[in-house]
């Protein structure tokens, strides 16, 4: 089996099998990170190139290293978004990088679709590092590898998102992956970062921490970014952790032998206690592992499409 | 030069006309119009009357004399759009006021309406006048300009609306940028009293619309687009209807997009309330869901809505609640459309196609040709105070034939206008204009 795109634009996109695919393929690449000698030849001379508009040090090491892991060439592009406002349009630079050779285009952007524009004018495999508030389709692989790895399937579990779902890309990617394998999706937060409308996707909304988090088996934080604060989604980041924030009292809960995830950075006390952060049942770090592998099996089988 | 339309459908709503007749234009103006059969239903109820313009006509071999046979052809009132964006001076690599008039000619219309958005704005007597000169000079249909409420559309102080008025201007508008302090507002409908001219407003509340580039709802949410909620246009239309009632000014209000906006504007005008309204081709044939794959060419905004919203916007203009259809011909260079959806400018280029998309409304059974002539011409002729809503003998020979059956698909390379900036590319569309007739100048 084969992905039927060249690109990885998001998880809507994706069908249940192609997701599987990957995950499998990962487990694959995760066996090689366990080596002495972690790297593959796999891609051996072929170039890619991370686009970073956005700020970003976790998903931009991560994929960096995933493409060395494969023997890839490696080139990284970090562009602010207001020096592209100012001058060079997303499209030229991404023909630049194009005329360099690059075969992957691994992209991240403030605006939502940016890596669908990409992919209709660049020959190159498009991948969506996160795009504006659309989604981040490459975390909730490597969130499902971890429940899957952890728990064993994602088939009738009952997983909470809690957070800024309005703004979150990870939420929305996860959303849709974890319905597409038949979870039970709720979200958490404060109805002004929670629409309700998002259950027309099927998911429930809850904001409530306490009935939201009963009975279930995994609980992903998102962060909280801080620039909410004063544009009225939220009166201050102590209310917030005072409503919303997971704290091992509440964390009771949920499934006893429930885990505890986040996309990270972590705002400590925000939303995510510490003590929860790096106890037992969080698998935080583990999610970064993950990380490597996910992007690895996810560049390794774009090549083979473009084959 | 004379011109003698034959056999044609005539629709003139001012003189009661719709029926088979002909025309004879001389020097620019109707020179006379002869009806020789009525509708059929018509025909039943009265009987045959005698010709309306006798000796009107003088047949013979004429050198100077073209015949255009329009048998199987509606032939009305030029189309008059009274919201076009012809973004010169200051923005001519979009459009010029050459381009866009002639893109407006082949779009049917015979007299637009010029947005005050320009750089400079237009919010002064000078930039009222060259836009008059120009398009005397270059244009290719009749040109009215709107001018700025407020002196650089900031929403701040008032433009010189009197001094505007007397050189040309027919409105005022801040299009684009709501006028958002309500004392202004308010100054604007009393003040223009004075002048008796339209004050056309563009409803949003641009507090509850911050950052939004698509309409609220799941989809904005699934392609993690910033949302403009329904309620941005309505709270404003809400607020502009108490200043009109509260000062008696003439208001007018722009593109309405929403189901609560008809509904509200029908209830004022129920009570009495001195407003008219108008909506766009795109409001009432797509919806939000041509923005699906983050297509720029479906940004515009007030957004486009749900289906539901198409429906009510049918019937406000099939109830008359909404008077006018304007086509918001906003064009747009091709490169500041191929960008990120957020980057993107608003707005679609329409002169070309709007009365493709309004004679749907005619198949669709929404609208009668006499009722789709009233919101493409008549009506906005009155709303401006413009002469220019009928074939009557002695009226300028502003005229468009019709072809309502022709059909054709909608090809942005081929447009006129500088701006290919079309959500309808590749749709076929039923009915065009097949000859339009600007002061007696035609244009095929």
């Amino acid at each position: 089996m084969k992905l039927s795109s060249k690109d990885l634009l998001g998880i809507k996109e994706l069908t249940k099998d192609e997701i599987i695919l990957i995950l499998d393929t990962a487990s694959g690449f995760k066996g090689v990170l366990k080596r002495n000698i972690k790297k593959v030849p796999a891609l051996r001379g072929k170039t890619a190139v991370n686009l970073f508009f956005e700020p970003s040090t976790r998903t931009r090491t991560s994929f960096e290293l995933a493409e060395k892991r494969l023997s890839l060439d490696v080139l990284n592009l970090s562009v602010t978004t207001s020096s592209v406002v100012k001058g060079e349009s997303l499209i030229d630079t991404a023909l630049n990088v194009q005329a360099l050779g690059a075969d992957f285009m691994v992209i991240r952007h403030s605006s939502s679709g940016a890596a669908h524009l990409l992919s209709k004018n660049v020959n190159a495999s498009v991948i969506n590092a996160g795009d504006g508030i659309n989604e981040h389709p490459t975390q909730a692989l490597l969130d499902a590898f971890t429940i899957k790895e952890k728990i064993g399937k994602i088939e009738g579990l009952k997983i909470a998102i809690v957070g800024d779902i309005l703004h979150s890309r990870v939420a929305k990617s996860n959303i849709y992956l974890l319905t597409k394998f038949g979870a039970e999706v709720r979200l958490i937060g404060p109805p002004t970062l929670v629409p309700q409308e998002l259950e027309k996707l099927g998911v429930k909304v809850f904001h409530d921490m306490d009935s939201g988090l009963d009975g279930v088996n995994v609980v992903m934080a998102l962060r909280i970014q801080m620039e909410r604060q004063g544009k009225g989604f939220f009166p201050s980041t102590l209310e917030y952790s005072k409503n919303w924030g997971l704290t091992s009292e509440r964390l009771f809960k949920a499934d006893k032998d429930a885990i505890v995830m986040h996309p990270g950075p972590i705002n400590r006390g925000v939303e995510v206690a510490s003590d929860v952060a790096d106890g037992p049942r969080s698998v935080i770090l583990e999610q970064v592992t993950n990380g490597l592998a996910v992007r690895m099996a996810v560049m390794y089988l774009l090549a083979g499409v473009r084959e | 030069m004379k011109i003698l339309i034959k056999n044609a459908h005539i629709i003139d709503p001012l003189q009661g006309i719709d029926g088979i007749g002909d025309i004879l234009v001389e020097e620019g103006k109707i020179k006379g119009i002869e009806q020789k059969s009525r509708r059929a239903e018509e025909q039943k109820k009265t009987p045959p009357q005698p010709p309306l313009d006798k000796g009107g006509i003088k047949r013979g071999v004429d050198s100077e004399l073209r015949t255009i046979d329009a048998t199987g052809l509606y032939v009305l009132p030029g189309l008059i759009d009274m919201h076009t964006h012809l973004r010169e001076p200051g923005y001519e690599y979009k459009e010029t006021i050459k381009t866009g008039t002639a893109a407006a000619v082949k779009g049917g219309f015979t007299t637009v309406c010029a947005m005050p958005n320009t750089n400079p704005v237009n919010d002064n007597s000078s930039v009222t006048d060259f836009i008059i000169r120009k398009a005397i000079q270059e244009g290719a249909c009749a040109v009215y300009p709107i001018g700025a409420i407020t002196k650089g559309q900031k929403g701040e102080e008032l433009a010189e609306m009197g001094i505007m008025y007397a050189e040309g201007c027919v409105a005022f508008s801040d299009d684009g940028n709501p006028v958002m302090n309500s004392l202004i507002m308010r100054r604007a409908l009393e003040y223009s009293r004075a002048f008796k001219v339209p004050i056309i407003s563009h409803c949003e509340d641009t507090n509850l619309s911050e950052g939004g580039v698509m309409n609220e709802g799941l989809l904005s949410l699934t392609l993690g687009l910033k949302g403009i909620p329904s309620e941005a246009e309505e709270i404003m239309i809400c607020r502009d209807l108490a200043l009109a009632e509260l000062t008696g000014g003439k208001l007018h209000i722009a593109h309405v997009s929403t189901e609560g906006s008809v509904r509200i504007i029908r209830e004022a005008k129920k009570r009495g309330i001195n407003i008219t309204a108008e909506t766009c081709p795109h409001y009432f044939s797509i919806t939000e869901n041509t923005v699906e794959g983050y297509n720029t060419n479906a940004k515009v905004n007030p957004p486009l809505r749900t289906q539901k919203d198409v429906d009510a916007i049918k019937q406000g203009l099939k109830d008359g609640t909404i008077d006018v259809i304007a086509t918001d011909h906003a064009p747009h260079h091709r490169d500041e459309k191929l960008r990120e959806f957020d980057h993107a400018p608003s707005g679609i280029s329409g002169l070309e196609t709007a009365l493709g998309l309004s004679l749907n409304l005619v198949h669709e059974d929404v609208l009668t040709m006499r009722q789709l002539v009233e919101k493409m011409a008549v009506n906005p002729a009155n709303i401006l105070g413009l002469n220019k809503e009928t074939l009557k003998v002695g009226s300028d020979a502003d005229v468009v034939i019709v072809d309502v059956n022709k059909e054709y698909k909608v090809e942005a390379e081929g447009f006129i206008s500088k701006g290919k900036n079309t959500p309808f590319e590749g749709l076929v569309l039923k009915g065009m204009p097949v000859i339009t007739i600007c002061k007696g100048k035609i244009y095929e």
